[in-house]
């Protein structure tokens, strides 16, 4: 029974983006899941209803009977109260929940015998970069930050000589150089601004190099990174130094978009009054981090506020500005995490704890609160890998690349052909055990456990190196060497019977002739193998 | 040196085999394993010269045996290809089945290999000789055959006589009735016939199970070749109650059996059918079939010049080698043009299919050989799902492993076989020298989607003119 995926229309005030758009609905239909969409839920994302209709998905009148037939609920904001009084026991339920903000949410979703899917607690592994919402959703953030600095700002963004005068170009500081920030800089470079950013994390530099901007780094010399990517809280040496570089950054830019957050803390205030105060009048302050009480001191959430002639931008809904790309990426994230969910493609899901992304996604699992998750083992890809995509995607970490093996390679056989094999093998083996001489087990023996060391040995081999493989246990059987050397000139001491004449020319050419030709397999093996590997390099 | 001299000696050399296979399944250790390999040889050889079972008055033969098959090796060795990789193997494959076949002979005319053996004995040591007669002449002349088509002097489409598996079933049962014949024989003479006509069959068993198999499938019959010529080696180890012989070629036949294994499920095909020898089975008939449905669309050629253009402009290129590749000797060029690219900033990958080419592993070693970093370099699994966000995927010379047929045509002959999915990038260019179709002989309906571009021409070449455009 295949089960049916809802998607409400948000009811968070100002909220357009919705969970699902018809492109992804057709791939979920292909997973086997059915869907239902709530009427008018991607209007504010520009998707009419009929869309949903033809991408295979029936669309329900109004919000109950949405949640009252559905088995999974894809969502983009943590669901309100009225929303979960709505929810049917044992819904899972997939959208961002924030539980360290939200405990009361997480008690009322148990309460439900829910299962949570949290989209903001993706751990932030290689592997699970492709539904990482977090940074798609951040990603659209730090594009939208510098269209509302340029909409904003009374001039343009790059230099331009006219006619009627010079134009200098537009100075953008950007502040934390993750995902957003990344997105900031590369969008406000792309309008032809100065850009220059900081991080506290040192690692990054290069990625703001790479996006054309130019890393102006904190003279004070402390690491920066915190565990999965994210950066920390620095000593109050670090921050003095901090300050004195924002403070005459202020004087020098005339934007200033600041990202940064740190896990489960308070944003850190980073532009004082004074800072505002010291910036040219018509500058534009962008504060992305203004939902978690903003790195500027005089920013008002959810506002464009004016301060000592500063504008100070506040919106805490900057991917939701951008409803229609904001809702294709994040539904791809879901498309992704359903995959996840839903490896046997039959439209059921299970939520299995025992997968490092699953676990650490899941919040609230039947009724019981899972979260937080155990630790990640694996930090992030190097560099900062999980802040930016468009760097760290052709990289899977060295673990992630060593469990896949072949093409379904490591899959266990199924349960009845092993009983078969085992029964046969066991019949052979009394058959064996029945007719066999004693001389002939021992031979027997070592030649099964060969078999199984071989099939151990061999079973994980990396598939670039299954040509070198061929190639040196094609040397390694010119073994078959010794079977020609003991009969080539054997010490005569059997004495025959009946007279019987050893045939000694005969065999000894032919001997010779094995000998000569596994020499040419046994060095022509092992040299050949050697001039490959010696290519393989990193 | 004594017998048991000896006997520690082959346990040595059989924990350095071990060591040599473990250390060959991982890039870093890899060369390591290989000179386990070398030096456990060498112990091997060594300790049996100098053991009790050979007299001194035969080190010189095998001292002259050994310095002109060495010479002989090495020479190869070094004048291979490295696009001609599998066809080395194969050849080598068919040396170790000879020698199986030589020894196995010479062990039953020598009346001092049985002397001494009670009757159950001797008959455990006839059958052995006479298994290792047969592995030893199938993987000779399957070899034999598999080199041919690799090599392109016997072709690569499968022959397919009517009723070949009762034609198989008839040639077992013919070989265990002169097995039986064998045993019973009282005299080595009498035993020789029902041996030669035994050895005759088997040979052409081998060549018969070669020829069944398509072009396209031959990394599996490479693999299956080399775990067949561990076993001989295993029969032979029997035959002349030799643990090391047995060991290793235990070793070596199931680790062959378990890289074919791992490549028929890459492949969607079935490891019984393919380890019997009648692989392909469905492969012939419906391919007809597939062929009446031509796929519609039309074909767009472009030049170097426009490919030049296409990659310049993207921000995502991922190449897909294919024997095409291979053949052309293009690796150089590729690699030229993806540092190139590279430089530009492109995002440039490699997608490996794990049957492109004509043995597993092929596309890596030719990519290593051009000194492509291998981090680069990426599995079907790990690239698959990242073709929709590809400005333009580069397919040289392949072309079942990219059919969309697979996936979308039940009836093709490929059907159930995983493939990389390039038509989902934004471009796809597909360099090729005609039209014609795959190793599996079918249609390619990826030619004829209208994002799709054709590169006609031998892909050195064309990819010589790419790179010059690129660089103007």
């Amino acid at each position: 029974m295949p089960q049916t995926i809802g998607i409400p229309k948000e009811v968070f005030s100002g909220e357009k983006r919705v969970a699902t758009v018809p492109d992804v609905v057709q791939k979920l239909l292909k997973l086997g899941f059915t869907v239902s969409v709530q009427a008018g839920a991607g209007e504010a994302a520009s998707i009419e209803d009929d869309a949903y209709r033809a991408a295979g998905a029936t669309v329900v009148a109004d919000a109950q009977s949405l949640w009252s037939g559905a088995d999974i609920v894809f969502k983009v904001r943590a669901p309100s109260r009225d929303e979960v009084n709505l929810m049917r026991e044992g819904t899972t339920l997939v959208s961002f929940i924030w539980p360290a903000q939200n405990p009361d949410l997480l008690q009322a979703l148990a309460a439900k015998k829910a299962t949570v899917l949290a989209m903001d607690s993706v751990p932030r592994i290689s592997r699970a970069q492709k539904m990482d919402a977090l940074s798609s959703m951040a990603n659209i953030g730090g594009y939208r930050a510098v269209i509302e600095a340029a909409h904003e700002f009374g001039r343009f963004f790059t230099g331009q000589i006219t006619a009627a005068g010079k134009v200098p170009p537009a100075k953008v500081f950007v502040i934390g150089a993750g995902v957003a920030g990344l997105a900031a800089i590369g969008a406000a470079n792309g309008l032809g601004a100065i850009v220059r950013a900081n991080d506290t994390r040192a690692e990054v530099a290069d990625q703001i190099r790479s996006l054309g901007a130019e890393f102006v780094p904190v003279e004070y010399v402390e690491e920066g990174s915190g565990g999965g990517g994210y950066a920390k809280v620095m000593s109050e040496g670090f921050q003095k130094a901090q300050r004195e570089l924002f403070a005459k950054q202020a004087k020098e830019v005339d934007i200033i978009i600041t990202t940064a957050l740190i896990p489960g803390k308070p944003a850190p205030k980073l532009i004082t009054a004074e800072m505002v105060q010291s910036m040219k009048s018509g500058s534009v302050i962008v504060d992305m981090a203004s939902e978690q009480g903003g790195n500027c001191e005089l920013t008002e959430p959810g506002k464009v506020v004016v301060k000592h002639g500063v504008i100070i931008i506040g919106y805490t809904d900057l991917p939701s500005r951008l409803p229609t790309q904001a809702s294709n990426l994040y539904s791809t994230n879901l498309f992704r995490l359903s995959e996840e969910l839903c490896k046997t493609k039959d439209g059921v899901i299970n939520v299995n704890m025992s997968d490092e992304v699953l676990r650490g996604t899941t919040v609230v699992k039947e009724g019981e609160i899972t979260w937080p998750p155990p630790v990640p083992k694996l930090s992030a890809a190097p560099a900062g890998g999980a802040a930016s995509p468009q760097a760290a995607a052709p990289k899977p970490t060295a673990a992630a690349a060593a469990k896949k093996g072949h093409g379904g390679g490591g899959e266990p056989m199924s349960a009845g052909t092993t009983t078969a094999i085992f029964a046969v093998a066991a019949v052979l083996f009394a058959l064996v055990g029945v007719y066999a001489p004693a001389a002939f087990l021992g031979h027997f023996t070592v030649f099964v456990l060969a078999c199984f060391i071989g099939y151990m040995v061999v079973w994980n081999v990396t598939p670039s190196l299954h040509t070198p493989l061929m190639s040196v246990t094609n040397a390694i059987s010119s073994i078959i060497i010794i079977g020609a050397l003991v009969q080539i000139a054997p010490p005569v001491v059997l004495a025959l019977d009946g007279g019987e004449v050893r045939p000694d020319v005969v065999i000894r050419w032919l001997a010779v002739v094995g000998i000569a030709l596994t020499a040419v397999n046994m060095f022509g093996g092992f040299a050949v193998t050697r001039r490959m590997l010696s290519m393989f390099r990193k | 040196m004594s017998g048991s001299l000896t006997s520690v000696a082959y346990i040595a050399a059989t924990i350095l085999f071990i060591l040599s296979l473990g250390g060959l399944s991982n890039p870093e250790t890899s060369r390591r394993g290989n000179l386990y390999g070398m030096i456990g040889m060498a112990i091997a050889v060594l300790a049996t010269i100098l053991g009790p079972r050979v007299s001194a008055e035969g080190i010189a033969w095998i001292a002259a045996a050994l310095v002109v098959g060495g010479a002989l090796g090495l020479y190869l060795a070094r004048a291979v290809q490295m696009t001609q990789m599998p066809e080395l193997v194969a050849f080598m494959h068919s040396l170790v089945g000879l020698v199986a076949v030589v020894v196995g002979y010479a062990s039953f005319i020598d009346p001092a290999a049985a002397a001494g053996m009670s009757s159950a004995e001797l008959g455990i040591h006839h059958v052995e000789v006479y298994l290792g007669v047969l592995i030893g002449a199938v993987t000779l002349s399957g070899s034999v055959i598999a080199f041919g088509k690799l090599s392109g002097r016997v072709s690569g489409k499968p022959l397919l006589l009517p009723a070949r598996h009762w034609l198989n079933l008839a040639l077992l049962l013919a070989v265990i009735a002169f097995g039986y014949v064998f045993l019973g024989a009282p005299t080595i003479d009498a035993g020789m016939k029902p041996l030669i006509a035994m050895t005759i069959l088997a040979l052409l068993f081998g060549v018969h199970m070669v020829m069944a198999i398509g072009g396209a499938d031959m990394p599996v019959v490479v693999s299956m070749l080399n775990s067949y010529s561990g076993w001989a080696a295993a029969a032979t180890g029997f035959m002349l109650s030799n643990d090391l012989l047995i060991v290793t070629g235990a070793l070596v036949g199931s680790s062959g059996a378990i890289l074919s294994y791992i490549m028929c499920k890459a492949m969607n095909r079935n490891f019984i059918s393919v380890i019997a020898g009648g692989f392909g089975g469905g492969t012939g008939a419906p391919a007809k079939g597939g062929a009446a449905a031509q796929p519609a669309g039309e074909v767009v050629a472009v030049s170097a010049q426009e490919t030049a253009e296409l990659l310049n402009e993207a921000a995502s290129v991922v190449i897909v080698p294919g024997y095409g590749m291979a053949v052309a000797q293009a690796q150089h060029t590729v690699y030229e043009i993806t540092k190139y690219l590279r430089e530009k900033g492109k995002n440039v990958r490699f997608a490996i299919h794990p049957v492109a080419g004509r043995m597993p592993g092929h596309m890596n070693v030719l990519l290593a050989e051009a000194k492509v970093p291998y981090d680069i370099v990426f599995e079907m699994d790990e690239i698959n799902d990242d073709f929709p966000n590809t400005a333009v995927a580069m397919v040289i010379g392949a072309n079942d492993i990219v059919n969309p047929s697979a996936q979308d045509d039940p009836s093709s002959p490929i059907a159930g076989m995983p493939v990389l999915e390039v038509w989902k990038a934004q471009t796809t260019i597909v360099m090729k020298r005609s039209m014609a179709s795959g190793y599996a002989g079918v249609d390619n309906p990826l030619f004829y989607k209208e994002n799709n571009r054709m590169l006609f021409g031998d892909a050195k070449k064309m990819l010589d003119e790419v790179l010059a455009a690129l660089k103007s």
